[in-house]
């Protein structure tokens, strides 16, 4: 497998397949290059992502310490939008005041949008410069790695569970599983539903960014390859400037999609956690 | 979808991550936000207060000008009423002095007229003396008919 990584043009399938694998260490499929165990780490999403988190608390410290209230610099300024725009989300779904909700949305908002935008860094770049060191696969986006927005979700979904049992108290949350759809004569399908509903809300959140974050980066390495499979030939001259023209296309309507995802996250982690801090209504 | 350390480990990141931003950004940032809301509403406050001070100073100052004109035109009355009294004194003392001088005129001509017929008197005498002198051609002594000439002068 590894050997096809300097030849990726050889095979359509293979190239793609290549470029959707994360480095496995640990208990890993040898030949698919799977987690197949619970000891295995994606050693590219951990970097990124990690990196992406050193760099955002790296300016954090930096700004958060030369914060000037009169005067605020180009970047303070820029800084000072988005933590508005956040607030203001917050402000605007989130009812009642939990001084949690808002550093995490905004840490939702910067980290996911930083991990999503490792996307628009041209697909063959760092796998390349990773080939060169050594490095047979590299997944460069974490949020095209489900593990990075299960994560993300399942630690939205525990604080969800804690703030209901904590707000509403065990013996409200239990009932809203009890009585909550259909009232009290359909108790079997109220549980049901009920549980449905609530693991829905880890799951789309997950599998959302994760979704559209894969499906961006196919969609880049569907343009990739255009050139790739005219690489011998005259067509290269009318074929190389449409990937140009494509890749350009799907990367300026892909900065709207990265935003929006991060966004969509950001305030559905909001709402979902409001509605944890909301008393059951009654049925 | 396997449950795995990398999962663990961005929960971890995440969480670690949440911990950061809050303590390290967000925290200071409210702060200085909260601290400028604070500053200009508390400027917009001072800018009502003082707007509200100048409508009353306004307002002092137009109750202080209407004073000043009132008294303004008392002054002026009263300017006008002592300069009609002035000129009605004037009036007064003017006539008495006209009556004065006319009297005083009045009694000098008399007293010119007076001297006049007393000169004219005399002349008569001496007139009539040199008359009679003339008719009678002889010198006529004034010492001998003097009663009888004064006699005449005190007739015309």
């Amino acid at each position: 497998m590894s050997e096809s990584a300097q030849n990726s043009g050889g095979g359509t399938v293979e190239y793609i397949q290549h470029h959707l694998t994360n480095i496995c260490v640990g208990d890993c499929d040898p030949i698919t290059h799977k987690a197949s165990g619970f000891m295995s780490l994606h050693l590219d999403t951990i970097f990124f992502s990690f990196a992406l988190a050193a760099l955002i608390i790296l300016v954090s410290a930096r700004l958060g310490k030369n914060l000037n209230a009169d005067k605020p610099g180009g970047f303070q300024n820029f800084v000072e939008m988005i933590v508005d725009f956040v607030a203001q989300q917050v402000r605007d779904t989130f009812p009642g005041h939990n001084p949690l909700i808002a550093p995490l949305a905004l840490t939702i908002f910067v980290w996911v949008w930083l991990m999503n935008f490792m996307d628009l860094i041209p697909v063959d770049l760092l796998p390349l410069i990773g080939s060169f060191l050594g490095i047979t696969y590299l997944k460069v986006v974490p949020t095209t790695d489900l593990n990075t927005t299960m994560a993300m979700s399942l630690t939205v979904f525990a604080l969800i569970l804690y703030y209901n049992f904590k707000v509403k108290g065990a013996a409200a949350y239990g009932k809203s599983f009890l009585f909550h759809p259909f009232g009290k004569f359909l108790m079997p399908i109220n549980i049901v539903m009920t549980a449905i509903e609530e693991l829905a809300k880890p799951l789309s959140l997950g599998l959302r960014l994760f979704g559209n974050m894969f499906a961006g980066e196919l969609v880049f390495l569907l343009i990739a390859l255009i050139g790739g499979s005219a690489a011998i030939g005259f067509g290269l001259f009318f074929i190389l400037p449409l990937q140009a023209l494509l890749d350009l296309g799907w990367l300026i309507f892909h900065i709207l999609v990265i935003t929006l995802q991060a966004f969509i996250f950001m305030v559905l982690s909001i709402v979902y956690l409001g509605m944890a801090h909301t008393e059951a209504e009654e049925h | 979808m396997n449950i795995t350390l990398t999962l663990i480990a961005q929960m971890a990141a995440f969480i670690a991550l949440i911990y950061f931003v809050n303590s390290l950004l967000w925290k200071p940032m409210s702060e200085v936000l909260e601290a400028r809301q604070k500053k200009i509403a508390d400027g917009l406050a001072a800018a009502e207060k003082g707007k509200h001070e100048q409508e009353l100073a306004e307002k002092n100052a137009m109750q202080k000008i209407s004073e000043a004109k009132a008294q303004a035109t008392e002054i002026v009355s009263q300017a006008q009423r002592r300069s009609n009294e002035i000129v009605e004194e004037s009036k007064i003392t003017a006539r008495e002095e006209a009556s004065r001088i006319i009297t005083a005129a009045n009694s000098e001509i008399e007293q010119e007229i007076n001297r006049a017929k007393e000169t004219l008197r005399k002349d008569v005498s001496a007139i009539a003396l040199a008359g009679a002198s003339k008719i009678l051609k002889k010198e006529v002594d004034a010492k001998a008919h003097a009663s009888l000439l004064n006699d005449l002068a005190a007739q015309i």
